[in-house]
């Protein structure tokens, strides 16, 4: 049982605050994302659960203990960093044995071979054992990190950023092997990434962190579909929610040159944001919508168009086969249904509020 | 793959390589004369040209642990016979030995325990200001200190002052408390003088750490000190070890406090060697080995320490 429970976190470094009332629950076995830029405070949210760092205010509980007085070494958590967190004197194995000859674990020899061994058959790195660590490349490096966290079976899994330094193609194969190993080893994992697309792909529950505040917690598809405000909507997707500015009124949203039909249940009137994803643009000749082509991204599945209307720029998903040309000028319409209306002022979605 | 090297760098190799050399010949000529004059018989010492082959003797190392006096007429063959090795090398020079009227045995000239005295002194003081700056420059690196800045300027304004300012205010505290003379007295003043050099220097390696390293360990079930012994110690050995060589080669070189702060008991050898220069006729010979013996620990220690210095002496610039 390892749920993870933050609350009324408070933080500063000096003047700057790192965490402003934070509240925040992982519940057992949930693999929980947080989202945010560099700066947002995940790193220090991860670092308080796993007792490197303490809140001025407010408490850490895991499972049903608070852990808040707790050093490091008593939590039980286990973490994986970007860079730096294998010894570099050691080989692999001594790496994976480290955690295990912990001066207040009494593993037998035996006991800490054979962890070793499953931990190393679990991410296929036994030809690496006897490795030192400087002569693995990143990928490996980020393998033997994650092995020597599962090595103690802890309860809770900390990753920082763990697929950051890698290039695209390991990070991927690397996602689906962490998504494996979340529910293989049914652990609580919390994984801290910058990557919207890391966040979507492997969490179970996004949390969105801005400037030291919770923003919105919510599974990737109530982050996707109906963000809270439109930081959240410009947070994921890629490309990310079109924000336009214009008035909605009678069912219509009037965008200046055009009118585009919004949905009968849409809130808010007057002058409002609009916000809609890139694939719920649709090109259609005829269609009441008009925008120039200012650049065109071949992603082979997709096209996407980068499209000038008036001040505002559009990014539009459509299929691979759509034949356009740059500086044409299209004829676009939206779902209608998928529209989503902001606050101008706050940027709250209206249907939340 | 082979290096390929272009014509200019290839003459610019040459080049580095005569001027290491010249270097390396102005830099080492007196340490060879001293070498040299050190196993010379005492008249071939100040011979001009200067003599470069000669046979060896001991002869100066002999004179310097003794104390002599001139032989007024060549000693008989029989107590020349009978004597050790060293002391028939003392006769051949036309000097005897002075021996301790009760027991007969021969006098030492002191040299021997301040070579030990300074032995004592500075491996104590470079292990103390080594192992406390190393301690204290961790905690700097890796803690928020409340006026961080203003302490460690504060450690580094002790070196501001040119030390010898303060020697008769230190002269009269040393000889109010009873540490005037006294190993542990010199030692104290060594390991001031060096603990600020110390903490900054080991202060630029540990922040060289990661200190991911060992956070990763407090997380994986070690206590803070744990971490440190495991973890950061053996990566900052290089730097450990540079500064155990400055450490020590300032204690072992230091000169002004040693003479004045100590005297019978705790003399080290540097004030020893020059005070056989000019009482009566100088036997360079002697001080010679002196100089000599005493450049022994610093080159033994630096050898030993070599592999670590070529990464420390950069002070931490060039990154894995």
């Amino acid at each position: 049982m390892a749920r993870i429970e933050l609350s009324g976190i408070n933080k500063s470094y000096g003047a700057s605050r790192a965490l402003r009332d934070l509240n925040l629950v992982v519940e057992d076995g949930e693999f929980f994302v947080l989202l945010g830029r560099t700066g947002a405070g995940k790193t220090t949210t991860l670092r308080m659960i796993a007792g490197l760092e303490k809140p001025d205010t407010g408490s850490v509980s895991i499972g049903d203990h608070d852990v808040s007085g707790w050093t490091a070494a008593e939590r039980d958590v286990a973490l994986v960093l970007q860079q730096y967190s294998l010894y570099p004197r050691l080989t692999v194995r001594g790496n994976l044995e480290f955690p295990l000859r912990a001066p207040g674990r009494k593993f037998s020899d035996a006991e800490i071979k054979a962890r070793v061994e499953k931990a190393a058959t679990t991410l296929q790195i036994t030809h690496l054992l006897d490795r030192k660590v400087e002569r693995l490349s990143g990928g490996e490096m980020q393998r033997v990190s994650i092995g020597r966290a599962i090595v103690r079976q802890p309860s809770v899994f900390l990753m920082d950023e763990p697929l950051s330094a890698l290039d695209a193609k390991l990070r991927e194969s690397l996602r689906v092997e962490l998504k494996k190993l979340h529910s293989d080893l049914g652990a609580t994992f919390l994984f801290v990434t910058h990557d919207q697309v890391e966040a979507m792909s492997m969490g179970d529950k996004i949390g969105v962190l801005r400037q030291g505040r919770l923003v919105q917690v919510g599974t990737p598809a109530d982050i996707y579909e109906r963000p809270l405000n439109t930081f959240v909507a410009r947070s994921v997707g890629s490309p990310p929610m079109n924000l336009i500015d214009g008035r909605l009124s009678g069912g219509m949203a009037d965008l200046g040159k055009f009118q585009l039909p919004v949905a009968a249940n849409a809130r808010g009137e007057g002058a409002v944001t609009f916000g809609i994803r890139p694939e719920n643009v649709v090109l259609a000749p005829g269609a009441p919508g008009e925008a120039r082509i200012f650049d065109i991204e071949d992603q082979g599945v997709v096209k996407i168009l980068v499209m000038d209307m008036g001040d505002a720029r559009l990014h539009v998903t459509v299929p691979a086969g759509t034949h356009v040309q740059r500086d044409e000028v299209v004829r676009f319409g939206w779902k209608a249904d998928r529209v989503v209306t902001f606050d101008k002022e706050s940027g709250a979605n209206l249907a939340l509020g | 793959m082979a290096e390929v090297k272009t014509k200019g760098e290839v003459i610019f190799n040459r080049a580095a390589i005569v001027a290491v050399l010249i270097a390396l010949v102005i830099m080492l000529t007196p340490i060879f004369w001293i070498g040299a004059t050190a196993f010379k018989p005492r008249n071939l010492a100040t011979t001009a040209p200067p003599t470069v082959f000669f046979e060896p003797t001991l002869s100066p190392f002999a004179k310097l642990f003794t104390k002599r006096s001139q032989l007024r007429e060549p000693v008989d063959e029989a107590t020349y016979a009978a004597a050790p090795w060293w002391e028939q090398l003392i006769y051949d020079g036309g000097e005897s030995v002075v021996r301790n009227k009760k027991t007969g045995e021969a006098t030492s000239s002191g040299y021997g325990n301040r070579y030990m005295n300074s032995l004592i002194v500075s491996i104590i003081s470079t292990f103390l200001a080594v192992s406390m700056g190393t301690i204290t420059a961790y905690g700097f690196s890796r803690f928020r200190v409340p006026g961080e800045q203003d302490w460690l300027f504060f450690i580094l304004s002790t070196r501001m002052l040119p030390p010898i300012v303060v020697a008769i205010p230190m002269f009269l505290m040393y000889r109010a408390v009873g540490l005037y003379d006294t190993h542990v007295g010199l030692i104290i003043l060594y390991t001031a003088f060096n603990l600020s050099f110390a903490v900054w220097i080991m202060k630029g390696f540990i922040d060289e750490i990661p200190r991911e390293y060992e956070e990763a360990a407090l997380v994986d079930g070690y206590t803070r000190l744990q971490a440190f012994r495991k973890i950061v110690l053996p990566e900052a050995l290089t730097g450990i070890a540079a500064t155990a060589v400055f450490c020590f080669i300032t204690a072992w070189n230091e000169y002004a406090f040693a003479l004045m702060m100590t005297s019978r008991n705790a003399q080290t050898a540097p004030p020893y060697i020059p005070s056989q220069v000019g009482s009566g006729l100088s036997d360079w010979t002697v001080i010679a080995s002196g100089a000599f013996l005493f450049l022994l620990p610093v080159a033994i220690f630096t050898f030993l320490l070599r592999n670590h210095l070529l990464r420390g002496m950069s002070f931490g610039a060039i990154r894995k």
